[in-house]
């Protein structure tokens, strides 16, 4: 028995088997060729490096600063248009994942070609970036607010409802079965026993949808999608920096107070 | 009264669950399944209210072969049958009243159970339950605040909510102590003598199955391999039902501490 115990010492057993090991250190050295490999070619492509980066900062600073800050009241509207293009779309995505979410969770839906039907259409809105739909959108309800309105809720409605159904697949599925027992419906028993595990979550992915909205209505303004995008996209146009430099500045303030409430009311929820 | 004919029982994977079980389970009986895990034990109690659904024979609830209910049938019968469960099954978010109101689900029209508009008498008899199993305090605690005795006690309110004819109980005290398994045993107990509930619950522990039982049935491998009183039963014929010798984790103990 000693001896044994002995003779394992000294073989010093490996923690994991000779072939896991080759596999594990194969696999590391080619992901590092791949970094390799697509650093060498970027590095190719770009002209001046980082050191052209750092003079032509300057040159920006220069152009951006002083923002002239008496545009503020100007810009307020516009601001207020985006926030709320972020809150319809957030909202109409929030009522339309529901039932999407449920259908395309496989431990409620047990029928298999809806889930996978839905599981798929999810996955086909989900490959659109949420520009080419602005894009789209603009160019067959012209330019303004309800083309980015639409975008947006298509845009998240991809997101929250691939996060849900994720949400809702990891539930404990004993309540489920507990209300199924005592004779409940289908309606009666996602309502008692899934809702009440999925609610925390939801609301906190719902909230990070709004934020994300917020950034992304941003973006969207600058093909004509309303909002405060839409202010920015012609300052910078007009080579008007200071102004520009203002709605980033209000951007920032406004993204960076959005976040710290969102967080807050998550913290509390969960 | 419950009736087995010839059930049998094949899952999708090829394991036999049930082979050939041929019971009679009468009115206000307290019956105990018992058997090593694995024997169908759950695979027996859930056919009762078909979260499984045998694949042959034929089981009748009060003279109805269930064996070809759907969906409105479906929700009669598990109205009418009762079910506690080894590990609580509480919607662990919810409070206790919400939980045990839901024992009325059953009985309560859709629209009515998810705007939460429950009868005056739905409410009483919710509140009442709780009182019985000792736990009314508890009220508005939420599930998950409380010791897995008193989400077994709330779990039993549920069930006597549901004013069902039939509780099935599956390795209720399982996850429990020993003082506490007995409580909820003697709970259990009660609710059948008083209520005249026909109750079949599974448990693989033998003192407990000789102190509570009416009526015992041993299963091994799919197959019922003893049917008898409680009386009847000794140690020798635990060691045929589980067809190995009676070690010290077969038996719960602790019935003088509670």
């Amino acid at each position: 028995m000693t001896n044994e115990n002995q003779s394992l010492v000294q073989k010093s057993v490996p923690l994991y088997p000779a072939k896991t090991k080759m596999q594990v250190t194969i696999i590391f050295f080619v992901v590092l060729g791949i970094y390799a490999f697509s650093m060498f070619w970027t590095q190719k492509e770009m002209v001046n490096g980082f050191g052209g980066a750092l003079g032509n900062m300057y040159v920006v600073i220069e152009k951006f600063f002083p923002p002239n800050l008496s545009i503020l009241p100007a810009i307020w509207n516009a601001m207020m248009q985006t926030i709320q293009m972020a809150i319809i779309a957030t909202t109409v995505a929030a009522i339309l994942t529901v039932p999407l979410a449920v259908l395309s969770a496989q431990n409620i839906t047990t029928f298999k070609p809806l889930y996978v039907l839905t599981r798929t259409f999810l996955n086909l809105l989900r490959t659109i970036p949420d520009l080419v739909l602005a894009v789209i959108f603009v160019g067959l309800f012209g330019v303004g607010v309800f083309p980015g309105i639409l975008a947006l809720t298509i845009f998240s409605l991809g997101i929250l409802a691939k996060l849900i159904s994720e949400t809702i697949e990891s539930v404990d599925m004993n309540p489920l079965e507990a209300m199924r027992a005592s004779g409940g419906n289908v309606f009666q028993v996602i309502w008692y026993a899934l809702v009440p595990q999925v609610l925390p979550q939801f609301t906190s992915l719902v909230l990070y949808v709004f934020e994300i909205n917020i950034r992304a209505s941003v973006v969207l303004g600058l093909v004509g999608a309303g909002g405060i995008g839409l202010v920015l996209n012609q300052q910078l146009k007009f080579y008007n920096y200071p102004n520009a430099m203002t709605v980033i500045l209000v951007i920032f303030a406004v993204v960076l107070i959005i976040e710290y409430i969102s967080n807050k009311i998550r913290e509390a929820l969960i | 009264m419950i009736e087995f004919k010839d059930v049998g029982l094949v899952y999708p994977n090829g394991t036999e669950g049930l082979k050939n079980i041929n019971v009679k389970i009468n009115e206000g009986e307290f019956v105990v399944i018992v058997g090593l895990s694995g024997a169908g034990k759950s695979t027996f109690i859930r056919s009762i209210n078909r979260l499984v659904t045998p694949t042959s024979g034929s089981l009748l609830v009060d003279g109805e072969d269930i064996l070809n209910y759907h969906s409105g049938n479906l929700r009669k019968l598990r109205t009418k049958v009762g079910m506690i469960f080894q590990n609580y099954n509480l919607v662990k978010r919810s409070n206790v009243f919400k939980n045990v109101l839901a024992g009325r689900l059953g009985h309560t029209g859709t629209l009515r159970s998810i705007l939460n508009l429950y009868s005056k008498e739905d409410k009483s008899l919710a509140y009442e339950s709780l009182n019985r199993v000792n736990i009314a305090e508890k009220l508005y605690n939420r599930a998950d605040e409380l010791s897995g005795g008193q989400q077994q006690r709330v779990s039993i309110a549920r069930v006597l909510t549901q004013k069902p004819k039939y509780i099935l109980a599956d390795e209720p005290v399982a996850s429990l102590d020993p003082p506490t398994s007995h409580q909820v045993m003697t709970y259990l107990k009660k609710i059948n003598k008083e209520d005249k509930i026909t109750t079949i619950v599974n448990l693989h522990f033998i003192d407990m199955a000789m102190e509570y039982a009416d009526r015992i049935i041993g299963m091994r491998a799919g197959e019922v391999v003893f049917d008898g009183p409680a009386s009847e039963v000794t140690e020798k014929t635990f060691e045929e039902i589980y067809g190995r010798s009676i070690r010290e984790d077969d038996l719960r103990g602790g019935a003088d501490e509670s």
